[in-house]
C-alpha cells in the first residue's frame, strides 16, 4: 500500500523548514535523521524517558510522541537553540560547573524542561525543580547536581536580568 | 519501536471529522495529544489505517462554567486545566488528582477527553469523573448521545466510544461547597500510573455523613465507583472506626488485580491505607 509522503513546512530554531515526510515519521526522527539535528536523543521511544524533549510553539513535549507532520506551520526549537561552544546558555553553563551530567544521554532533555521551568518560574525551590525534571530519567548523577545545576542557572539567569534592568 | 504506516488527515471542521469516522469506522483512530496512542502504535499495539489528527479544531480547547456545569471540550489539554483557576474553584477534586497525572511534557500534549477515551485502568481522571457524576457527550454522524461516566468505562481500554463516534465534550456538575473532596495515590514515582487510588467527595450535615461518593482505580481493570461502600457511609457519624471498616470492606469487595508492579496483597494493604487517609481528609473538609 503505498503512503503518500506530505509536504510539511516549519520553523526549526529560528529557521524555515521545507521537507516531505512520511506520515508515520516520529519527530523526533525527523529532528535526527532529516535536519541532523542530533543533539536531541531517542531514548524509550513510548514516552517514558524525557531525553527528546523538544519544545513546540513555546511548550516543552516529547518528540518520541508526536509525528512530524503535526508540527505544519509550528516553531520548534531544539537543544541546538540553546547556546554555542562559545557562548554557552547560562542553563548549560551552570550543568558544567555543577557536574549536571556524567555521560550527557538525558541532558538535552534535561536542559529543554528545565529552560521551560524557569521561564514559567525564574526563582524555583529545589522541589519545583525536583517535581519539573520528575518526568526526565538519569542513570548517572542521582539528579541532585541537575538540581544543584538548574538553581545556579535560576539565580545567574536573575542576576542577568536584573543588571539588564539596572543598566538601561 | 516504530509505528506501522498509516494515511494522515488533518480536517477542520467536526462534521468532517464525524464524516471520517462513520467512513472509515475501526480502521480510523483519532489523535488529540497522542500521548497515549502514539506509545501503543510506535509498540505496534495499535494500528490504525487512517489517523485523524483532531488538533486543527481548535473550537475544541475550551473549558466554561456553563450554569451549574463545568463543561470541557475534546481538545482541552491537561496543562490548561490543572492551572485553570476556574477549575480549582468549581471542581478542586480535579485541581488535586491532577498533581498525580503524568508529567509536564505530557500534560502540555495530552487532553483530558483523549485520556477519558484511553481508559488506563491505572489513570487518574476516570475516577474522578465517576466520582463527579461525570455526563460524556459523544457524537457522530448520525447525532448526538449522552452518556454517564459509570456507563462509559467499561473494562481495560474500553469505553462506550463506538468506531464512529468521538467524545467532544465533558460535563460535570459544579461541586456542592459543603463537600469535601480528597484524592490519595500510590505510584512508583510521581506522575507514573498509579499502583492504587482512591478519590472521594463526603457531604456532612449535622455531623452526620449526608451524603457520599467514593471511586477506585488502579486496583482492577477499571475505574470503579462502589455503591455499597457509599451507602455504609452515608447517615453516620465520621470517624476512623467507619472509614476503616469501610476500607476494609472494599479491600474484600474489589476484585483485585495484579501485575508486574505490585502483587493483590500489596493492593489491598494500599486501599486499606488511602481509603481512610481519604475519607478523613473529605471529611475535615466539609462544611459542618
Amino acid at each position: 500500500m503505498a503512503h503518500e509522503q506530505i509536504a510539511l513546512a516549519l520553523t526549526v530554531n529560528g529557521k524555515p523548514v521545507n521537507r516531505r515526510v512520511p506520515p508515520r515519521m516520529l519527530l523526533s526522527d525527523f529532528l535526527r535523521h532529516e535536519l541532523h539535528l542530533t543533539g536531541t536523543h531517542v531514548g524509550c521511544e513510548h514516552g517514558v524517558c524525557g531525553t527528546c524533549n523538544v519544545e513546540v510553539d513555546g511548550k516543552v513535549v516529547r518528540s518520541c510522541l508526536m509525528f512530524a507532520v503535526q508540527v505544519e506551520a509550528c516553531a520548534v526549537n531544539t537543544v541546538e537553540s540553546l547556546g554555542t561552544i562559545a557562548k554557552l546558555h547560562p542553563l548549560q553553563q551552570a550543568f558544567w560547573e555543577k557536574h549536571g551530567l556524567q555521560c550527557g544521554f538525558c541532558t538535552p532533555g534535561m536542559l529543554m524542561t528545565a529552560k521551560e521551568l524557569l521561564a514559567n518560574n525564574p526563582n524555583p525551590t529545589r522541589e519545583d525543580v525536583a517535581d519539573a525534571i520528575s518526568g526526565n530519567l538519569c542513570r548517572c548523577t542521582g539528579y541532585q547536581t541537575i538540581i544543584d545545576a538548574v538553581m545556579s542557572a535560576a539565580e545567574a539567569m536573575r542576576n542577568t536580568e536584573l543588571n539588564e534592568v539596572t543598566s538601561s | 519501536m516504530k509505528p506501522a504506516p498509516f494515511e494522515y488527515v488533518r480536517p477542520h471542521t467536526l462534521d468532517e471529522v464525524l464524516r471520517l469516522l462513520a467512513e472509515h469506522g475501526d480502521a480510523a483512530k483519532l489523535i488529540a495529544g497522542g500521548q497515549s496512542l502514539v506509545p501503543m502504535m510506535n509498540f505496534r499495539m495499535a494500528r490504525p489505517a487512517l489517523l485523524i489528527d483532531i488538533n486543527g479544531l481548535a473550537t475544541l480547547d475550551y473549558h466554561r462554567r456553563d450554569g451549574d456545569t463545568l463543561v470541557i471540550g475534546a481538545l482541552a489539554r491537561h496543562a490548561t486545566l490543572s492551572a485553570s483557576a476556574l477549575v480549582r474553584s468549581l471542581c478542586p477534586l480535579i485541581s488535586d488528582a491532577y498533581l498525580h497525572v503524568a508529567h509536564g511534557a505530557v500534560r502540555n500534549r495530552g487532553t483530558l477527553c483523549g485520556n477519558l477515551c484511553h481508559a488506563d485502568p491505572a489513570s487518574e481522571m476516570p475516577a474522578v469523573m465517576l466520582v463527579l457524576g461525570a455526563t460524556l457527550v459523544l457524537r457522530s454522524a448520525k447525532g448526538e448521545r449522552r452518556v454517564s461516566a459509570t456507563e462509559f468505562f467499561q473494562g481495560i481500554y474500553a469505553t462506550a466510544v463506538t468506531a464512529s463516534e468521538m467524545l467532544v465534550e465533558v460535563r460535570i456538575p459544579v461541586s456542592d461547597v459543603r463537600c469535601g473532596h480528597a484524592f490519595e495515590e500510590v505510584s512508583a514515582r510521581k506522575g507514573d500510573y498509579a499502583m492504587a487510588l482512591v478519590a472521594s467527595t463526603l457531604d456532612v450535615r449535622g455531623g452526620r455523613i449526608h451524603a457520599a461518593a467514593l471511586a477506585y482505580a488502579g486496583v482492577s481493570d477499571r475505574a470503579v465507583r462502589i455503591a455499597s461502600l457509599e451507602a455504609r457511609l452515608v447517615g453516620q457519624v465520621p470517624s476512623q472506626t467507619l472509614f476503616d471498616e469501610v476500607a476494609a470492606a472494599a479491600a474484600d469487595s474489589i476484585d483485585v488485580s495484579e501485575d508486574q508492579h505490585a502483587d493483590r496483597a500489596y493492593r489491598r494493604d494500599l486501599i486499606r491505607t488511602l481509603t481512610p487517609r481519604a475519607l478523613a481528609q473529605a471529611a475535615a473538609r466539609a462544611a459542618a
